[in-house]
């Protein structure tokens, strides 16, 4: 999967999540929780779509590194390939 | 006879509107099973049944708005089917049943239609029996609808470019949003303002030690896939449970005196990301496993969020619980929904110096706070009742 590709799925599933946001006015450094205001129920249902999805599952000890756009990306990117 | 009744789902609720029957006359109903779909403030409600017998007189037409406690249908009772099983023999039910409705109303009946197809037809007074369904076995279909709306719209408008319909689309929608938006403030402010009036509330707030059960969720969470995973929420849910058990009158309704309720169905805060708060019910949540109370949250807060719950849920619940969750304010004193006696506030977790058995640490916290009913009980139930809580937190294997 293309870098750019990625990204557009993550901004997908960010607006089913939270349709009344905009997440591609999120910045790459942003905490996306807290800029979109997601609950810890929407927080789940985004780690459930990125399994679904991408089929990565993100264990609960890794959640803090998987804060912003950015630091999910860098994070996808040792779980599956991304040029 | 039983006459089925449009039910109160709150002390709110004036009135709803009957969007469709689910069920036609003639048809056995039992106990649970949902007999009508009802327009309120609180969303596109599934109205249930609380008798057992067979579906007889359909007295209200769909699409109309009814007072709550207006006879909507007659139910036959199984004795007195019984009695007339001989008359029922010679004469077909349906043909016995006496329909008010015009017959009009009785063809579109018979056009399939979906749900929220006929919902949206009903809030924008379209007439759907002409329309020739796109959607399975012929159906109507939301489309169909918004279709149908939008060459109603150009009768006044001219244009008819492609644009102009996925705007108008776009509209239609922003528009349903919008007015359950302002329906669900005015519930909550009509609840609100009957419980800051009538009911005198005390509050107190207790610090909760989280680090062994937030400890225990992350092993139980170790063993279960994504989907599966426990939310704290279920926790502090079970826990409330649990403490209401052993204070039942905070599980209680006030009513010109106390009345003990038998169920614990607790009332969970969904806030909509539109504005607005649902609150519906999780039912005998003391008798719930852990697992059973987060899938029980997993299946009504997208319901609720989608204003699509069922009656029950919206009416059984004898107290309410309402959770900051991560990274919000720290604490919450809620204001009683009457004609409840208590609310639960869990504030956001944050990590505090904790000082126990004379030594100093950094502990996950929780506050937690009661706002409860003056009338009902005094501030050292509610104290006991917060500790109660305290001690299923810190031995969540009792959980």
């Amino acid at each position: 999967m293309k870098e750019d590709e990625l990204k557009k799925t993550i901004y997908q599933m960010l607006k089913e999540i939270a349709p009344d946001t905009e997440p591609l006015n999120l910045k790459d450094e942003e905490n996306i929780q807290e800029t979109l205001y997601i609950d810890s129920y929407d927080a789940l249902q985004f780690i459930v779509a990125l399994d679904e999805r991408l089929g990565v599952e993100i264990p609960e000890q890794d959640y803090g590194k998987v804060k912003s756009i950015k630091d999910l990306i860098s994070y996808l990117k040792t779980k599956i390939k991304i040029t | 006879m039983i006459e089925f009744q449009m039910p109160s789902l709150g002390a709110d609720m004036e009135d709803g509107t009957l969007v469709a029957w689910k069920k036609k006359p003639g048809d056995f109903v039992s106990r649970g099973d949902i007999i009508a779909e009802v327009e309120t403030q609180k969303g596109l409600i599934e109205i249930e049944v609380f008798d057992q017998g067979i579906l007889g007189e359909l007295l209200i037409k769909e699409g109309t708005k009814v007072a709550v406690g207006t006879v909507m249908a007659l139910i036959r009772e199984k004795s007195e089917i019984d009695v007339e099983k001989e008359v029922i023999e010679l004469q077909p039910i349906e043909e016995k049943v006496a329909f008010e409705i015009s017959p009009k109303i009785t063809e579109e009946r018979k056009q399939k239609i979906t749900p929220l197809a006929r919902r949206i037809a009903v809030e924008n007074n379209i007439d759907f029996s002409k329309i020739i369904g796109t959607g399975e076995d012929g159906a109507i279909t939301k489309e169909d609808i918004e279709k149908a709306q939008t060459l109603k719209y150009q009768h006044f408008k001219i244009g008819n470019g492609e644009e102009k319909f996925a705007k108008k689309e776009i509209l239609i929608k922003k528009e349903i949003i919008e007015s359950a938006t302002e329906s669900i403030r005015m519930a909550v402010a009509a609840a609100m303002s009957k419980s800051n009036k009538e009911i005198p509330h005390y509050y107190i707030e207790k610090k909760i030690d989280m680090s062994k059960a937030l400890k225990w969720l992350q092993e139980a969470n170790k063993n279960r896939t994504v989907k599966e995973r426990l939310l704290p929420a279920s926790l502090l849910i079970k826990a409330t449970a649990l403490a209401l058990v052993e204070f039942p009158d905070l599980n209680a309704t006030w009513n010109n005196g106390l009345q003990l309720k038998k169920e614990i169905n607790i009332g969970f805060v969904v806030s909509l990301r539109t504005g607005g708060i649902i609150v519906p019910a999780i039912h005998q949540a003391n008798t719930k496993t852990i697992d059973e109370i987060m899938a029980a949250l997993n299946d009504i807060i997208p319901r609720a969020r989608a204003l699509k719950l069922r009656s029950s849920e919206l009416s059984d619940s004898t107290i309410t619980i309402t959770n900051i969750g991560e990274g919000g304010a720290e604490t919450v004193f809620g204001v009683i929904y009457p004609p409840q006696v208590a609310i639960i506030g869990f504030g956001s977790s944050i990590e505090l110096p904790f000082a126990e058995n004379g030594m100093l640490g950094i502990r996950t916290v929780i506050k937690v706070t009661l706002a409860g009913d003056h009338r009902a009980t005094d501030g050292l139930i509610g104290s006991r009742f917060l500790s109660s809580i305290n001690k299923y937190l810190l031995n969540p294997e009792l959980l």
